[in-house]
């Protein structure tokens, strides 16, 4: 039973990374409540920005999309003048959700508990009963209502990807994430972006699980047998690592060395082993559509959202933190505006490769939850991540490196200063 | 005035012949007879699940998507080979069944399904519910979809989906 006493846990509560090795760390860092609500803080209130929606999701003034940002749950709203705002999804008054849908149009926001009514912007417009009744009751003569709009974040976006933070020191977006991985996002999202459908996958496990799984590119052929057992076999697959220069982002692609003008166009696909073989091929088949040769690109923005190319499957996963050992990992599944009905098709047929149930990746959503069952036990001791050195240099040709996890937590720890 | 009893006495053996095929999809999944699942559709059935959500807002994003026998017996040779998970079992009650009508040869049904799943530890959950929409039709004198649409009521799927609904 709850002494009813709270502790505003904003420091790392004695919590010190064990020493100066990005390659090691202490469980504790997945379990410890402490370490979460610091993390709402430092990071998700922090320098960082987090994706919040896609342009495309609310085109009309009026547009909105509920959605959170860690804990905090934000609105992200169109205006009549067509600009993009995000607050967070809470009235002013009481603090109760202004929106309660997931998405919807309106003229403006009203909080439905007192009726204390916004703009588009977040910026309190009304207050029911302000002068009282019949000369009775009403505002404090004091209340200032230019003070009591909704909390505003910083909003930016990034090829129809709406981004915000909290903090005014997040430096701009594309120099957040570097020249050269802002160029994998202008690669993947070239032109107008169409949603072909959500859903969200349930992991019990701390939200940096899922964060690291991303980043680790060492776990992909080892975890993932799909690709092995009925792998596509193509000539001089290759590849690479890519990390911002300060550790925080990764690009992990994998890629043809050369295109003959007779593989421009549809793939072929065959098995490695001829009793493993695919009846139905289909869903491997890549229609080469970006200027390149590139087959995958899983691409992370610290702290919680992945760019996902694999073959003809885009989409934008966002990692939502539901407490210490939960967390609800977000798929927003995209096309182009543009695409033919066959090419919606076939991403259709691809998408069965990824989400919840995707045949190469659906073991991304047990193996998290079977650290954090393991690691509850000992949160002193600690992982080891020493595959491609201690450090967080790129690779070339090779994926087989934890350099883009020890990026991470380079990250976590500069954010969270410990 | 004698009501005819024939229209109704057809309408219930279909209905009878509907459900019990219902209740013989339900049990090859969950008495683990994956490999016989692709059979209870034609060759070029088709098997979706998606979510209400999607549904309702017409985005034609599904979870699962077989085009036809091939990829449903894809699936379940990747579960049974490739896939890693816990190992876990389900147990399918389907109920509110209706026939939607019948015409050209081909039966629209509908019903409600719970999927109960049972962890190798031992816990059970509600892991899915939703509703299924589909067209069958007569093949070699038995029941085939031709189509099934899973729909969950939960845009949320706890840690993974392997096993069919």
């Amino acid at each position: 039973m709850s002494t009813g006493m709270v502790t505003a846990s904003t420091s790392t509560a004695g919590f010190t990374w064990p020493d100066d090795d990005l390659s090691r760390a202490p469980y504790r860092v997945y379990t410890d409540p402490g370490l979460y609500a610091t993390e709402q803080e430092r990071i998700f209130r922090g320098p960082t920005w987090s994706f919040l929606a896609l342009e495309c999701e609310i085109p009309k003034p009026g547009d909105y999309k509920t959605t959170y940002v860690g804990d905090a749950p934000v609105v992200v709203a169109r205006a009549r003048d067509g600009s993009i705002h995000a607050m967070v999804n809470r009235c002013a008054h009481k603090g109760a959700l202004v929106c309660y849908k997931r998405h919807g149009n309106v003229r403006e926001f009203i909080c439905v508990y007192h009726n204390w009514t916004y703009d588009l912007a977040g910026n309190l417009t009304g207050i029911a009963f302000r002068k009282g009744v019949g000369g009775k009751g009403g505002l404090a003569a004091d209340f200032q209502q230019e003070r009591h709009g909704l909390k505003k974040l910083r909003v930016e976006i990034y090829r129809g990807l709406i981004f915000g933070t909290f903090s005014d020191e997040t430096p701009p977006f594309a120099a957040y994430i570097g020249a050269e991985l802002a160029a994998n996002i202008d690669r993947v999202f070239p032109k107008p972006l169409r949603v072909l459908g959500y859903h969200s996958q349930i992991l019990s496990n701390n939200w940096k699980l899922y964060a690291e799984n991303n980043k680790d590119s060492y776990h992909a052929s080892l975890l993932h047998v799909f690709h092995n057992t009925f792998g596509v076999v193509r000539p001089n697959m290759g590849g690479g690592v890519k990390i911002s220069n300060n550790g925080w982002h990764h690009l992990s692609y994998t890629q043809r060395a050369s295109l003959g003008d007779d593989e421009v166009g549809r793939e072929k696909v065959r098995s490695l082993q001829e009793q493993y073989r695919l009846k139905d091929p289909r869903m491997m088949e890549h229609k080469l559509e970006l200027g390149d040769n590139v087959t995958n690109a899983i691409q992370t923005v610290f702290p919680s959202l992945v760019v996902q190319q694999i073959l003809n499957a885009l989409a934008v996963r966002q990692i939502q933190p539901k407490g210490v050992d939960r967390t609800e990992l977000v798929w927003t599944v995209l096309g182009f505006e543009d695409d033919d009905e066959e090419m919606k098709e076939l991403r259709l047929k691809v998408n069965n490769l990824v989400g919840p149930a995707g045949l190469i990746s659906m073991e991304d959503g047990c193996v998290g939850g079977w650290v954090q069952r393991a690691a509850k036990a000992d949160p002193d001791a600690t992982t080891v991540m020493p595959m491609g050195g201690r450090n967080v240099e790129a690779s070339q040709g090779s994926r087989i490196t934890e350099a883009a996890v020890r990026g991470f937590w380079k990250g976590w720890r500069e954010c969270m200063g410990c | 005035m004698r009501l005819d009893s024939a229209p109704i006495d057809r309408d219930l053996a279909l209905r009878l012949r509907v459900e019990d095929f219902y209740a013989e999809y339900a049990q090859t999944i969950d008495d683990d007879r994956l490999e016989d699942w692709p059979g209870l559709f034609t060759e070029h059935g088709t098997y979706r699940v998606t979510t209400r959500e999607n549904l309702d807002s017409g985005l034609p994003l599904a979870l699962i998507y077989c085009d036809g026998r091939s990829m449903m017996e894809d699936r379940i040779s990747a579960l049974r080979t490739a896939n890693i998970y816990e190992p876990h079992v389900y147990c399918h009650s389907t109920s509110a069944l209706r026939v939607l009508g019948t015409s050209g040869g081909e039966i629209r049904t509908r019903a409600n399904f719970t999927v109960l799943r049972t962890m190798s530890e031992g816990d059970t959950a509600i892991f899915a519910c939703g509703r299924y929409f589909d067209q069958l039709v007569e093949e070699d004198g038995r029941l085939r979809f031709r189509a099934r649409l899973a729909v969950l009521d939960s845009r949320q799927v706890d840690t993974l989906l392997v096993i069919p609904i």
